[in-house]
């Protein structure tokens, strides 16, 4: 189906955002003003803005330590990201979740999370929840490739099966699990999407660097998972992560040549930018007024999370029961 | 005597154990590194650098590098315990265990009991643990409290790397299944370690850092220094401080604490956990008991908040002890009545 021109742009647009976001992120950490251990989603915006372009308010996701992508294509606020990053006390979670934890339940975004195969089972939940109310809304856990590999994501997949949960499982193989490569990590012969067929599930398979093939295949998984009573789905993309595990990582795994290399043929920002002019949906001067634009937003939201109030002790004890 | 980094008396001791005996080997993630990756085996290993060179020396068979699985590490590892191994399992973060716990509480630290002594259960796990790198509330927490609960499992939290050296020996010669807990902090910190191979540190002898009359503290990990300097300082204005690391949680030098706060009559524990069930409530509860006629002051337990632990630098340094917390319990029962 043809998107509109909106819709294109729209979609650009979230990737871009996504895009300088962590290019920013990734110049700000080295002046070691931000704490903390960050883990960039750059490649990868084709998969968080595929999926999300899709989802309502009431949709619910559930995300990873890789998780800013997720978090800005579900609508949470780019400024206020900043400042969490950045440690403020106006940002999106006080300055308490920091990177990893960002959250935005209002928006539909249950949590971004540090423990690896944390996010499935909760996504069950989501979509039991969904099956219940009976709306047609979802629930979507993002995983990886190493993820995919914890006791808690199988689990996850067979009672989401058991229970009709209105859940999507959305694998993103960048290839890595840290400095440990798929092809040694998965057991099922460089396949994830294979495991959660073996659990019953229809499943699905896309280009990750492709933002229309994400798109076109998550129209597919919506349309059957929204139907009530089809229980879940699973689907995985295959995708790049442009920076290391985690910033500061020298990424002596990657092969001669392989950062560039993915960098020149599989960057999903220039394939949309090729694709799009190519059939003349948009003009290259669309997309450059959009960079600008982005480029402003994203310089806007670093100068309010520097000048934005820092927390202070007794910050640390709200939140939470402390009966004594 | 050698002069090594924390993290390298980690590496070292478990070269020299696994060289030492065939039945040794270890598992975890990314404790090679680079598997399936263009960069190859030993790439880049853990991000703790615990196992560098591990794998060229011993091989896959010996040197298991495992997928994102915790339950099945700890499980893993409970097994080629019960089958005539020596496991060392090691979680990149303590707070894994919350992925694992089953393996850890209701297997192995059970086994032994469970069957009535009729097998031995001799694994180390080994994970990095501890709060100073504002990696939040899911990756900087101290979990001593919630593993020196556990009837079965030995539990060590070492400070030096004279300590690792001995300790981590210790460790992996005995026939249960023990904890050892490295504080992520501690990993770049260098100290003069013993060359002799079979140098070990009995499990449950505390060291005195410091020696002083008037007040006893009692910690260990990364808040031992801040004790030490504490005690440094008060030093200087004649008032003197026994600074005792406890080394290991369980099982507990009570003999030490005792000792010395018989003499001092103040007891302070210094805590990286929270305070409720805490360590430190569990020492001041043994003073109060064994120690009572001895006290002159209320003992105190120096604890984070009864929070998680929060990410911004400046919420995670209120969230620790500090020095100046420290020496303001110190003070508070020195000047108590
Ligand atoms: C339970 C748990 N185990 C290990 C880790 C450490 N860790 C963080 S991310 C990661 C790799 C995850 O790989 P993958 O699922 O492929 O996601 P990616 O990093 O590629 O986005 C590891 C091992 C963790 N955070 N939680
Ligand atoms: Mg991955």
């Amino acid at each position: 189906m043809q998107l509109s021109r909106e819709a294109l742009l729209r979609a650009y647009r979230q990737m871009k955002v996504i895009r300088e976001f962590e290019e920013r992120l990734h110049v700000d950490i080295q002046t070691g003003e931000i704490a903390g251990f960050t883990h960039l989603y750059c490649g990868q915006e084709a998969v968080a803005v595929g999926v999300c372009e899709h989802l309502s308010v009431e949709d619910k996701i559930v995300s990873t330590h890789r998780g800013h992508g997720h978090c800005l294509a579900k609508g949470c606020d780019v400024n206020g990201m900043m400042k969490e990053i950045w440690g403020s006390r106006e940002g999106l979670c006080k300055g308490k979740g920091g990177s990893m934890h960002i959250a935005d339940v209002d928006k539909g975004m249950l949590g971004a999370n540090g423990i690896v195969g944390a996010g499935a089972p909760i996504a069950v939940g989501a979509g039991i929840s969904c099956k219940i109310d009976g709306k047609g809304h979802v629930a979507i856990t993002f995983s990886g490739d190493g993820a995919c590999n914890q006791g808690t994501t199988f689990e996850a997949m067979n009672m989401a099966v058991v229970t009709k949960a209105a859940t999507i499982f959305v694998f993103e193989n960048n290839h890595y699990s840290e400095h440990t490569g798929f092809e040694y990590a998965v057991g099922t012969n460089k396949d994830i999407a294979s495991r959660a067929e073996a659990f019953g599930m229809k499943v699905w398979r896309g280009d990750g660097t492709d933002f229309f093939s994400v798109f076109e295949t998550m129209r597919e998984v919506l349309e059957y998972v929204r139907v009530p009573g089809n229980g879940p789905a699973a689907v995985e993309f295959d995708t790049e992560r442009f920076f290391g595990h985690f910033e500061g990582d020298p990424q002596r795994y990657r092969g001669p040549g392989e950062l560039d290399r993915i960098r020149a043929e599989r960057d999903c920002l220039k394939k949309f930018r090729e694709s799009v002019t190519a059939a003349k949906l948009l003009a290259h001067e669309d997309l450059d007024a959009l960079d600008a634009e982005v480029l402003e937003a994203i310089e806007e939201s670093v100068r309010q999370a520097k000048a934005a109030d820092r927390p202070t002790a007794e910050d640390v004890l709200t939140d939470v029961y402390i009966s004594y | 005597m050698a002069k090594m980094m924390y993290r390298d008396a980690v590496v070292s001791t478990i070269a020299e154990e696994m060289a030492r005996d065939e039945n040794v080997v270890c598992l975890g993630e990314d404790i090679v590194g680079g598997m399936g990756t263009p960069g190859g085996p030993e790439a880049i290993g853990g991000i703790w650098s615990t196992s560098t060179g591990l794998f060229g020396k011993f091989g896959a068979d010996r040197m298991i590098d495992t997928p994102i699985s915790e339950s099945a590490i700890m499980g893993a590892a409970a097994g080629l315990a019960l089958s005539g191994k020596r496991p060392i399992a090691e979680l990149m973060f303590a707070d894994f265990i919350g992925v694992s716990l089953d393996q850890i509480w209701n297997q192995l630290a059970k086994f032994r009991y469970m069957f009535g002594g009729k097998t031995k259960c001799p694994a180390v796990i080994r994970m990095a643990y501890g709060a100073g790198y504002n990696a939040a509330a899911q990756h900087s927490q101290a979990v001593h409290q919630i593993l020196t609960g556990m009837p079965g499992l030995k539990v060590v939290m070492p400070t030096t790397p004279a300590d690792v050296k001995g300790l981590l020996r210790t460790a992996i010669r005995d026939d249960d299944p023990v904890i050892f807990l490295e504080h992520k902090a501690l990993y770049g910190v260098s100290g003069e370690v013993p060359d002799d191979p079979d140098y070990m540190i009995p499990f449950g002898h505390a060291r005195l850092s410091r020696a002083g009359q008037d007040v006893t503290i009692v910690s260990t990990g990364l808040l031992l220094g801040f004790c030490e300097a504490v005690a440094d300082k008060l030093a200087a204005e004649g008032i003197g401080c026994d600074v005792i690391d406890l080394r290991t949680t369980s099982p507990l030098d009570e003999e030490a604490i005792l000792d010395s706060v018989e003499v001092t009559g103040r007891l302070i524990v210094v805590d990286e956990a929270p305070p409720r069930c805490s360590l430190g409530a569990d020492i001041c509860a043994l003073v109060a008991e064994k120690a009572f006629a001895s006290l002159k002051a209320p003992p105190l337990s120096v604890n984070p908040p009864h929070t998680p632990i929060p990410f911004a630098r400046e919420l995670e340094s209120a969230y620790l002890p500090s020095v100046d917390k420290i020496e303001a319990a110190v003070r508070k029962v020195l000047s108590y009545r």
